[in-house]
């Protein structure tokens, strides 16, 4: 564990944003993971996007299951209301605080074994439900909390630390997010920044369930040769598909960004999602092509990374479930209880 | 129990349906069961059905009784006799002197004949299809006729049966039509046939004027939806499923907008029933009031999440409609085999509030009180019922409501509050039960905490320190202690000159009861003590303290409840004999008062069994 103090030197983000808080008012304690850790790089970039939306912390709802991964929420925006449940049990959880107060924004957290071992079915049914919520599962390959052993993304071929292949047929969050009508489906590469921010910005303000698979090597179990999920391998594999720019609801299209063979989408609070296609032929929009572009792709071995499918006009929980605009935790009990002469009412008719 | 089994008895007899599932005998027997309700006559029926949606078995049984004693009894009087498949046995339970209905279109086995029973005949078959057309229909007609000889050999009112029919199809005139002539058809039949009344019938009496007809799980439902519940999530399961149809019907009636159409409520139907209390869990810290209904095998899955719900204290509702277990059991029979799983729900040190209703009017008043229970002490309440309550009608008093009711939230703290406190922590400072104020996200900043199912602080920080850790698990504990004076008292009964204690527990009420009047009819008297929540009050530990001899009835194999006592109160052991019934039928008096006696004629501990 790296119990190195954040250094204190001056940063360019230490202007206050729209809300007037500095990037260091959505940080969290200090990191208890590995130096080097991948997870570490997901949480600055976490910290960033929501720094750049303006949010306000404390309506923000941090989720996690468990796992090294898990942890990182602790790591981020000390400012929100934050849950570290069970190993694999974060969708449903999640699930019922969006359904309580859909004023706060929900994030999650997970590890590929605590979202595509243990926590399968749950990840699986809160995408068919589209939940609200920014889904983050930092993908590593292993089970880093109990010490390396493989886990349901591990790649076939890849190599454990003590040099065992993998046998079996990974679980790829990306292919199975396209495959369950997930309406917003990424993949980023903890070590790339610039690429990572804007997706989780989008991710945050898409209404819906908004799946992103960041790979993020454990340098502890699985950062060495011979393991698809390291540094080295997914610097050398990555192929960006598409680039993302998030344009908040207020701020002017640039040119830049409406420039050169751009998917624009509107988002529903009328920011604009603009997918700048680097492979010609990728249109992020089409469900089945995206499917069958990916599967190409990473036959050969490739890792295709952007913000690959975008749907804004899937229906979400809330909507789906026609509630009310008000969230359910904030209905007075007047408007919930029937009372009396409703309850004398319906009783004559048993009888 | 004790009655006269020659000459007229009058409102009190029982009868028992045999017939084939998915004939559409339930509206008969249901029929059959209002019409006595509505003639104002204390009256019970007991469904009797197999895990099966078409053409296995199914009986219904109907007992009335003039002073109330509505227990299940297999003393029958009078069957009616319309599965073929089942003809012998049903045949062999009529007790002698009794009657048996059959459907006389085929000739009876002569083997199966009894001297000591009269055989009544109707050609059903035959006389439903010289009058309907339609197969589907015959069949269904055949049970309705039925219903209508038993109107005549009751002594049924014919006025209260019209009136239902008219109610019953006041939109669907061409069934009525045939509803009605299928009943007049049976009933005919009869007047001509056999001398009518039978010995054995009904009077109308004014014992229902103030009560309802109401299964436990409508009940259930009534309760959260009074409560103020806006989280439901749930799997369905037997026989727990009609606790949240009947909350989705009733929020669908009094939780839509009348202008938008949109619902007050969020009705999951989850995964599975890991999902469905995580869901309840999430909701519940998100600061709505929610719930989720199961039987055992959920209880099973649960139980990973109810740990992390007490632990990290948030307030959830579990319903659990007991059925028989171990493992899938016996679906669609009763048991009361879940007590010590949800009293001591999940790994570690957990331990739970647990309430116990009797009956449907019970469910009601306890299922709001789980709620308010939940958010005083801030942590899981279960709502342990059965099979028996939650799917069988029952007639009970009408259910009260006081408009000046308002939820218990607990210590819950506002914007205000978190505005001018300087910080706030989680877990400290507690309060006179052992509750610290809790937060809900999105209200203040300051309320900002991470809530874990790992090792926590009183601040509520991460910790692995003993001391700490176990500070916590200690005020859980008294926390725990702290309800006994707020769950539902026991319901004591004392009479002067008892020289034994009898305790149980939810549904054995009635049979207990009625077995407490045979038993002093056999000269040994009882007071009575019916546990309605745990952990267990001062008037459990004084009724234990109180008697030398206790014998604790309940409705599963290894004596959960004595357990539970035994190991929650001073009471030695010694002193808890145990009575049990748990082949799934609802329990009987003559059960009680034959295990009561057996006990007291065997030392303790005579047999292994009595060890339990
Ligand atoms: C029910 C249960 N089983 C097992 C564990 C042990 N466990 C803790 S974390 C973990 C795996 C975490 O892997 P992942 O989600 O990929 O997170 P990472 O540590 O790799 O970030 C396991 C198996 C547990 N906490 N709970
Ligand atoms: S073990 Fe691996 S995943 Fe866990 S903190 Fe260390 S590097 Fe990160
Ligand atoms: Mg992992």
């Amino acid at each position: 564990m790296s119990y190195i103090k954040k250094p204190a030197a001056r940063h360019p983000s230490l202007q206050p944003n729209k809300l007037g808080l500095t990037v260091r008012d959505y940080e969290g304690s200090m990191s208890t993971l590995c130096a080097g850790c991948g997870h570490d790089s997901v949480t600055a970039a976490i910290v960033k996007a929501f720094y750049e939306l303006d949010t306000p912390p404390h309506m923000v709802a941090k989720l996690s299951g468990i796992g090294c991964s898990s942890k990182t929420p602790t790591y981020f925006l000390s400012g929100a209301h934050g849950f570290n449940s069970a190993h694999g049990r974060m969708p449903a959880i999640a699930t019922g605080a969006a359904a309580a107060n859909r004023e706060l924004t929900c994030i999650g957290v997970s590890g590929d074994g605590d979202s595509l071992s243990i926590g399968l079915g749950q990840m699986c049914h809160a995408i068919r439900r589209n939940v609200n919520m920014l889904y983050v599962i930092e993908n590593n390959g292993v089970y880093g909390l109990t010490k390396g052993q493989f886990s349901a993304s591990a790649d076939i071929g890849s190599k454990s630390k003590r040099g065992e292949p993998n046998t079996q047929a990974p679980i790829d969050p990306v292919m199975l997010g396209l495959s369950l009508g997930a309406t917003f489906v990424a993949r980023s590469f903890s070590g790339d920044k610039a690429d990572l921010v804007p997706i989780l910005k989008a991710g945050i303000r898409h209404r819906g369930f908004a799946l992103v698979d960041v790979i993020s090597p454990c340098v502890t179990f699985n950062d060495h040769e011979g393991s698809t999920k390291s540094y080295l391998y997914t610097r050398q594999h990555q192929v960006q598909v598409v680039e993302a720019d998030f344009v908040p609801p207020a701020s002017e299209i640039t040119a830049s960004v409406a420039a050169g063979g751009a998917t624009q989408v509107t988002m529903h609070d009328g920011s604009i999602l603009s997918l700048r296609k680097v492979a010609s032929d990728y249109d992020p929009t089409d469900r089945q092509a995206v499917w069958s572009y990916l599967y190409e792709r990473q036959r050969s071995g490739e890792v295709p990374v952007g913000l690959l499918f975008v749907d804004e006009r899937g229906v979400e929980m809330h909507a789906a479930s026609k509630t009310v605009d008000v969230p359910l935790s904030k209905l007075p009990f007047e408007e919930l209880c029937p009372g009396r002469a409703a309850l004398d009412a319906l009783q004559d008719t048993y009888r | 129990m004790q009655r006269e089994v020659n000459g007229s008895r009058v409102n009190d007899f029982a009868f028992k349906l045999a017939n084939v599932n998915g004939t559409g005998s339930a509206s008969a027997n249901g029929l059959l069961m209002q019409a006595i309700f509505r003639m104002g006559i204390p009256v019970s029926g007991k469904n009797l059905f197999p895990s099966n949606i078409q053409g296995l078995p199914t009986w219904y049984e109907i007992r009335v009784n003039r002073d109330g004693h509505t227990a299940r009894t297999s003393e029958y009087d009078l069957m009616v006799a319309m599965n073929a498949e089942t003809y012998a046995r049903d045949v062999r339970e009529v007790r002698s002197g009794g009657w048996l209905l059959y459907d006389s279109t085929w000739p009876l086995n002569p083997a199966l004949a009894r001297p000591d029973v009269t055989f009544l005949g109707v050609p059903y078959a035959q006389l439903c299809n010289e009058i309907f057309a339609d197969a589907r229909e015959r069949t269904l007609m055949k049970n309705i006729a039925y219903a209508g000889t038993l109107a005549a050999l009751l002594d049924i009112d014919m006025d209260v049966v019209q009136g239902m029919l008219k109610e019953k199809f006041a939109r669907k005139p061409a069934l009525m039509d045939s509803n009605r002539k299928a009943i007049e058809l049976g009933f005919a039949y009869a007047k001509e046939h056999f001398e009518c009344p039978l010995p054995v019938r009904l009077q109308k009496m004014n014992a229902n004027d103030r009560s309802i007809l109401i299964d436990g799980n409508t009940a259930t439902a009534l309760g959260c939806l009074y409560a103020g519940a806006t989280v439901a999530a749930w799997y369905p399961i037997t026989p727990s499923t009609s606790v949240l149809d009947s909350f989705t019907s009733l929020c669908a009636k009094y939780r839509t907008d009348q202008e938008t159409g949109k619902r007050r409520y969020c009705i999951l139907q989850a995964e599975d029933e890991l999902a469905a209390i995580g869901m309840v869990i999430g909701a519940a810290w998100n600061g709505a009031r929610a719930f989720t209904s199961t039987a055992g095998p959920g209880i099973s899955l649960m139980n990973e999440l109810v740990g992390l719900a007490y632990y990290a204290e948030i307030p959830v509702v579990i319903v659990d409609v007991q059925r028989v277990g171990p493992s899938t059991g016996m679906p669609t029979r009763t048991q009361q085999g879940d007590i010590l799983s949800c009293a001591y729900a999940s790994h570690g040190d957990t331990k739970h509030i647990l309430l116990f209703p009797a009956n449907p009017a019970e469910c009601f008043t306890f299922a709001t009180k789980a709620f308010d229970l939940a958010e005083r002490f801030q942590t899981p309440v279960f709502l342990v019922t059965d099979l028996d309550i939650g799917m069988n009608d029952w007639v009970v008093p009408r259910l009260e409501w006081d408009d000046a009711y308002r939820p218990d939230r607990g210590r819950v703290l506002s914007r205000e509050e978190l505005e001018s406190m300087p910080k706030f922590t989680r877990y400290s400072p507690e309060d006179e039960l052992g509750v610290a104020a809790r937060t809900l996200p999105g209200v203040h900043a300051k309320g900002a905490f991470f809530t874990r199912g790992s090792g926590h602080n009183k601040l509520g920080g991460y910790t692995e320190i003993p001391d700490e850790y176990q500070e916590v698990m200690d005020r859980l504990a008294r926390k725990h202690r702290a309800a006994r004076a707020l769950v539902p008292p026991a319901v004591v009964e004392r009479r002067s000159g008892a020289t034994i204690g009898v305790v149980t527990v939810g549904g054995c009420d009635l049979a207990v009861r009625e077995a407490l009047e045979e038993l002093e009819r056999r000269g040994t008297r009882a007071d009575y003590l019916r546990v309605r929540g745990f952990p267990f009050g001062d008037d459990v530990e004084d009724f234990l303290a109180t008697h030398e001899t206790v014998y604790v009835v309940e409705q599963n194999r290894d004596a959960q409840l004595r357990s539970l006592l035994a190991l929650e109160t001073s009471a030695p052991k010694e002193k808890l004999r145990s009575v049990r019934a748990y082949g799934g039928f609802p329990l009987q008096a003559a059960q009680v008062v034959q295990g009561i006696e057996r006990a007291s004629a065997t030392a303790y501990p005579a047999t292994k069994e009595d060890r339990s």
